[in-house]
């Protein structure tokens, strides 16, 4: 089943010129995965999502989120829909468990349901010992991991994470990642946006790329770097007397092949290793949008927390 | 829907409230700032005292409804947190009304002080009490969507403050407080009659000193209008912010 389904959404600015952030794209997000939504800065990744949650109203298309209209079912949708931002953007005056119970009276959630949810949330995100500090004094990790709490306070079946490891240390965003692993474990629905390749790599079932508004690619992290390298590729590691040491890279139809080629060619050379190289999603985004990978790096301000470590 | 609205509203104000105005700061400044007005103009006009307390009280509801409100949404705004109750199940309308509800709370409370004590001084003889209460409330909401609508045309926090001051102080003083208007020039009476403290002022007049109940009724609607219009204005604008 899809959880969305996307048709020629588009989303058009009034500026001078008109600026086209979303530019007729179509995708299905399926039940129960991480869907991972990748692009650089400005490509339409924000946009997309503020239209599938009701922050932007579309200029065109169509889109079924939970199987409900998006343009005529907005309040129903938004009940079962939970929505991280790029921002932490919880109330610095309120502590931990009052901005979680803040977050439970919005959606209705039971009262006698609240307190319990919200110890539940906060040991689950390890921050339990922080339960009456003002959500101003928390780590920016901590404060993330509260964000991603409290949009799950209601227990919706699909989550929007835009950004969530964007400037938090490696350990942060070690820990986050686990986190977001754990949701699809559960069965929730997440659509995940990320200017993190290996994070991309790591986390999501299926990826679509986007650039300038338009959707280039949507596959299986498999899918993608299949079509970017059809063939196998060998890198063989020579050293000559003087040990020398010489990299070349064989392409062939198949890996046995490859690896002849790679002895033939060693000329009496010492050959110091072998290794057949497989695409990285990097190079799947360098082929398919023309942009250097660091595009994705640069524009949010370096590798941070982005270095994709567990 | 209206479930959703309704618990939606309630607990926006409450946050509000919890979050921002029931801080010492706002509520020794709530209460000083219109006593030391009202106290220097009696030091120099000191024979009618009791003649000032509906001045008095009209002043406590607009800084003690306006003062906050006038910034709590662009605040949110400016840090993201807004964006929260955008994206919560209730209609934008309710959203604006949580906020409202927070402010008006917050100024129905420092009012409530501020007037036992000014009749614990001057006496509580000839007090129209539903008057006085209907008065009070239609005021205090026709204030905070004042603050409402000042909160959302602009996009700092400063600017915020210097828009509410730019059209509070003015206000303070054509708005009957100090003077009565029908004593002002023509022109001043007439931007008198298109500032809502004038109304409130009118209002508290009647229901704290007596006077034509027909007047008082018109003055509760011409507050209640400025309510309805300046909230209408103000969610048109946060409309567009979803737009």
């Amino acid at each position: 089943m899809n959880v969305i389904q996307v048709s020629q959404l588009t989303k058009v600015y009034p500026t001078q010129p008109p600026l086209r952030a979303v530019d007729g794209i179509d995708f299905a997000v399926r039940e129960g995965e991480v869907f991972g939504f990748l692009g650089p800065n400005g490509a339409g990744k924000t946009t997309t999502i503020r239209m599938l949650t009701g922050l932007a109203r579309p200029s065109a298309g169509k889109a079924l989120v939970l199987g409900m209209d998006l343009a005529t079912d907005i309040a129903r949708i938004k009940k079962q829909i939970g929505v991280v931002p790029e921002q932490s953007n919880l109330y610095d005056e309120l502590s931990a468990f009052d901005n979680l119970v803040f977050a439970m009276q919005l959606y209705g959630v039971p009262r006698a349901e609240r307190k319990t949810r919200a110890a539940e949330l906060l040991a689950r995100f390890r921050l339990s010992e922080k339960r009456d500090a003002p959500f101003a004094k928390l780590s920016r990790g901590m404060k993330r991991a509260l964000t991603i709490a409290a949009a799950l306070a209601h227990r919706p079946p699909l989550v929007f994470l835009d950004e969530p490891t964007t400037g938090l240390d490696v350990m942060s965003a070690r820990n986050l990642r686990q986190m977001i692993a754990a949701l699809r474990a559960e069965g929730v629905t997440v659509f995940l946006t990320t200017h993190y390749l290996e994070e991309a790599e790591r986390l999501c079932d299926r990826i679509a790329i986007i650039v300038k508004g338009r959707i280039v690619a949507l596959d299986t992290v498999t899918g993608l770097k299949s079509a970017a390298q059809s063939k196998p590729i060998v890198e063989v590691t020579l050293a000559d007397d003087n040990n020398h040491i010489e990299t070349r890279h064989i392409e062939g139809e198949d890996v046995a092949e490859v690896m002849r080629a790679a002895l033939a060619q060693s000329e009496g050379q010492r050959i110091v290793a072998i290794n057949t190289l497989r695409p990285t999603l990097e190079d799947v985004f360098v082929k398919l949008t023309g942009l250097r990978a660091e595009v994705m790096l640069t524009e949010k301000g370096g590798k941070g927390g982005g270095n994709a470590g567990g | 829907m209206l479930a959703d609205d309704l618990r939606g509203m309630f607990y926006i104000g409450l946050k509000d409230l919890r979050a921002y105005y029931f801080k010492p700061p706002n509520i020794s400044w709530g209460i000083l700032f219109p006593f030391a007005f009202i106290f220097a103009f009696a030091l120099r006009n000191p024979s009618d005292l009791r003649a000032l307390v509906p001045g008095l009280v009209a002043l406590t509801l607009l800084f003690g409804t306006s003062s906050m409100e006038a910034i709590v949404i662009v605040f949110e705004r400016r840090i993201g947190a807004l964006e929260r109750l955008l994206l919560a199940p209730i209609r934008l309308p309710a959203l604006l009304a949580g906020k409202l509800l927070g402010g008006m709370a917050f100024g129905l409370t420092i009012t409530l002080i501020v007037l036992i004590i000014a009749l614990a001084i001057f006496g509580v003889t000839n007090v129209n009490w539903i008057l006085l209460a209907l008065a009070i409330v239609f005021a205090a909401a026709a204030f905070s969507a004042l603050g409402a609508f000042v909160s959302v045309a602009v996009t700092e926090v400063f600017e915020a403050q210097t828009l509410a001051n730019f059209i509070r102080f003015p206000m303070m003083f054509l708005g009957g407080v100090f003077v009565p208007v029908d004593s002002m020039p023509l022109v001043l009476q007439v931007i008198a009659r298109a500032l809502p403290l004038t109304y409130a002022v009118e209002a508290l007049r009647v229901a704290l000193l007596g006077g034509g109940r027909m007047d008082a009724v018109l003055d509760l609607l011409a507050l209640a209008g400025f309510a309805i219009i300046l909230f209408a204005l103000a969610a048109r604008v946060m409309q567009r912010w979803v737009e």
